[in-house]
C-alpha cells in the first residue's frame, strides 16, 4: 500500500480511522491526568465539582496546592539534583566513550563495545539490586577491616546516582558517537596544518561540532533520570525523587494533588524537549 | 607521538572500564556469588544451590516466572501488532509536515514518567473512572465497572507504555525502503498481502527485531504497572524480587530471583537475534 498505487476508498478510510484510534489511545490518558488537576474535588475522577487552580496555589487543608506543598517540593529537587549528577557523569563519560571507539583500534574493541551496549538490555531492577549487593558487602568489609562507615555506599542518592548513570552512560555513548562518525577528520587536519595542537584542534573544531550531540544526550540522560523508577526503587535511602514520592502517595490514595504535579511535569519535560529540538535544528 | 597515541588511549579507557566493570561486572558477579550462598547460622554461610532450589519447588515463584515471561511475550506481539501499521502510515503514506508532526506525537507519551502514564490508565479504567462512567452514561451497562486490578489492564498499561520504543525502531528502517521498491512489487502483479509480505515485512526486520527486544525487556523488568494496575492474582516476578529484598529482607533469594530474571532475559534476546541472524550491535548500536 503506498500513494502512488491506487487503492479502495473504504481501504483507505478504515486506515486513517485506524491511525487516528491510535492517537487517541496514546493521547487519552495523558489528557485525563491534565485535566483531572482542575477539579474541585478531593478525589481525581468524576463526577466533575467545577474549575479550579487549588491544586497549583491552594495553600490550606484540605487543597494543598502543589507549590505549597513541602514534601514534593523537596522531591523535585531531589529528582533534578540525582538529573543532573547523572547527566553530566553520562555527557561526560559518554564523550570519552565516544572519542574511545572512533579514534583508535585496538584489541578486544569489538568485545568491549558489545559489552557496553549490554546495560540496556539488563533489566533496572537488575541493575539496582546488583549495585546495591555490591556496594553493601563494600560498605560492610570496610567496616568489618578499619571500623570505617561509609555512607555513600549504604542506600541513597550516591547510590541512586551511579545506578542510573550505569546504563544511562550506554545511551548517552551512543548520542555523541552518531554524530562524531559524521565527522569530517580533516577539519581537524586542516586545524592541526595551521599549527594547532592535537588538544587545541580538538577542543576548537571537534567539541564545537559536537555541541548538539552534548547537548541531546544530556537532556536524554536528564529525563530518563527524572524519571527512572525501577533501579531507583531498589536503591533509594530516606530522600526519596519524585516518581518514588509519588508512587508512595499514589498506593496511599490519590488527590488531584498528584495530578496537578503530572501536569507540571508534562510541561517541563515538553519544554526540555522543545529546548532540545530547537538546538538540533541549528 | 607513538607514546602520546597510547597514553590518550589509556586515558580515555579508564572511565570505560570504571564504569563497566565496578558498576556493571562485579555486581552482576557478586549478585551470582550471594545467591550461591545459604544461611546456615548468625552470619554463617554456604555455598549451595539451595536458593534455586526454592525458586524451582515453590509453585508461586515458578508460577509467577512462567506467567511474568508468558504476559510479557504478549505484550511485545500485540504492541508489534498495533505499531506495524501505524509505522507503515508514517513511514510511507504521511507526507512533509504532518508526517513529522504524526512522529513526533508518538514521542509524547514518552517525555512524560510512566508513573504519570499508569496514572492516567488509573483514572480512565477503576470503578468511579471515566470508561465506566461512560458505559453506564450510554445504558450498556447498569452499575459501575471495576476494569482495574486484572490481567487485562496490566496488558493495557504494558503495551501503552512499550508503544514507543516499536514504533521509532520500526519507522527508522520503513523509512530507508524506497517507495520504488514497493510499485516494483505492484508492478510485477502483486498485491497488497504478497508485496506486504514479501518486500516491507523482510526489510522492516531489523526495526521489529529491535523493537521486540526493547519492548520485552521493559515488559518483564516492569515493576510500576503490574503492581498499580494488577491485582492480587496479578503478581508479577519483580515484584518478588522487590519483596524478598526490601520487605523480608532475604537478599539470597532475591539474588537468585534476579539471576532468574536476568538468564531468562538474556536468552530470549539471545535467541531472538540468532533466529532472525541479526546483532546487537546493529539493532541497539
Amino acid at each position: 500500500m503506498i500513494p502512488s498505487i491506487p487503492q479502495p476508498r473504504a481501504l483507505r478510510a478504515a486506515y486513517v480511522a485506524y491511525v487516528a484510534a491510535f492517537f487517541i489511545f496514546l493521547a487519552l490518558p495523558l489528557v485525563v491526568v491534565a485535566a483531572f488537576a482542575f477539579n474541585d474535588s478531593q478525589f481525581p475522577s468524576l463526577p466533575w465539582e467545577g474549575f479550579t487552580w487549588g491544586w497549583f496555589i491552594g495553600s490550606e487543608r484540605p487543597m494543598i496546592g502543589a507549590f505549597h506543598e513541602r514534601g514534593i517540593l523537596r522531591a523535585i529537587g531531589t529528582s533534578a539534583f540525582v538529573a543532573v549528577g547523572v547527566s553530566l557523569l553520562a555527557v561526560a563519560v559518554g564523550l570519552s566513550n565516544a572519542f574511545l571507539f572512533n579514534r583508535y583500534r585496538f584489541r578486544g574493541q569489538g568485545i568491549l563495545y558489545i559489552f557496553m551496549l549490554l546495560p540496556l538490555v539488563v533489566p533496572g531492577i537488575v541493575l539496582g539490586i546488583s549495585i546495591l549487593v555490591f556496594s553493601s558487602r563494600v560498605a560492610n568489609g570496610l567496616w568489618d577491616m578499619a571500623q570505617w562507615d561509609v555512607v555513600a555506599l549504604r542506600p541513597g542518592l550516591t547510590l541512586v546516582i551511579l545506578g542510573q548513570f550505569s546504563f544511562i552512560a550506554t545511551i548517552a555513548t551512543l548520542v555523541i558517537a552518531a554524530r562524531l562518525q559524521k565527522f569530517d577528520r580533516s577539519l581537524e587536519e586542516a586545524a592541526m596544518n595551521l599549527g594547532a595542537g592535537r588538544l587545541v584542534a580538538v577542543r576548537t573544531v571537534t567539541l564545537p561540532y559536537l555541541t548538539p550531540a552534548l547537548i541531546g544526550a544530556f537532556v536524554v540522560a536528564f529525563l530518563m533520570s527524572f524519571e527512572n523508577f525501577n533501579t531507583t526503587l531498589m536503591l533509594v535511602g530516606s530522600d526519596a525523587p519524585l516518581t518514588i514520592a509519588m508512587f508512595d502517595r499514589l498506593k496511599e490514595g490519590s488527590t488531584p494533588l498528584l495530578n496537578a504535579v503530572s501536569l507540571l511535569l508534562m510541561l517541563g519535560s515538553s519544554l526540555l524537549a522543545l529546548v532540545m529540538i530547537a538546538f538540533q535544528r541549528k | 607521538m607513538k607514546s602520546g597515541a597510547r597514553l590518550g588511549l589509556i586515558l580515555l579507557l579508564t572511565p570505560l572500564l570504571l564504569w563497566l566493570v565496578l558498576l556493571i561486572l562485579i555486581p552482576h558477579v557478586d549478585m551470582f556469588l550471594v545467591s550461591l550462598r545459604e544461611r546456615v547460622g548468625v552470619g554463617e554461610y554456604q555455598v549451595s544451590l539451595a536458593n534455586y532450589l526454592t525458586f524451582f519447588q515453590e509453585p508461586l515463584y515458578l508460577w509467577t516466572f512462567l506467567r511474568t515471561a508468558v504476559m510479557s511475550i504478549m505484550a511485545t506481539l500485540i504492541t508489534l501488532l498495533i505499531a506495524f501499521p501505524v509505522s507503515y502510515f508514517i513511514a510511507k503514506i504521511a507526507r512533509g509536515r504532518s508526517r513529522s508532526a504524526l512522529f513526533l506525537l508518538c514521542l509524547v507519551p514518552f517525555w512524560v514518567s510512566e508513573l504519570v502514564r499508569t496514572f492516567g490508565w488509573m483514572i480512565l479504567l477503576r470503578e468511579t473512572g471515566i470508561i465506566s462512567n461512560l458505559l453506564q452514561w450510554a445504558g450498556l451497562v447498569s452499575g459501575p465497572v471495576e476494569m482495574l486490578y486484572n490481567d487485562a489492564a496490566i496488558m493495557v498499561g504494558l503495551v501503552y507504555t512499550s508503544m514507543l520504543f516499536m514504533v521509532v525502531p520500526l519507522v527508522t528502517t520503513l523509512e530507508s525502503l524506497p517507495d520504488e521498491v514497493i510499485e516494483a512489487g505492484y508492478d510485477l502483479g502483486g498485491t497488497n498481502t504478497s508485496v506486504m509480505r514479501e518486500i516491507v515485512i523482510p526489510h522492516a526486520a531489523p526495526g521489529i527485531v529491535s523493537g521486540s527486544i526493547v519492548v520485552f525487556m521493559l515488559s518483564l523488568g516492569n515493576y510500576l504497572t503490574p503492581t498499580m494496575l494488577g491485582g492480587k492474582d496479578s503478581l508479577w516476578f519483580t515484584e518478588l524480587i522487590y519483596s524478598q529484598f526490601i520487605v523480608r529482607f532475604n537478599w539470597e533469594l532475591g539474588a537468585a530471583f534476579g539471576f532468574m530474571l536476568l538468564l531468562l532475559s538474556s536468552l530470549i534476546v539471545w535467541g531472538m537475534l540468532r533466529l532472525t541472524g541479526q546483532t546487537l550491535e546493529r539493532t541497539m548500536g
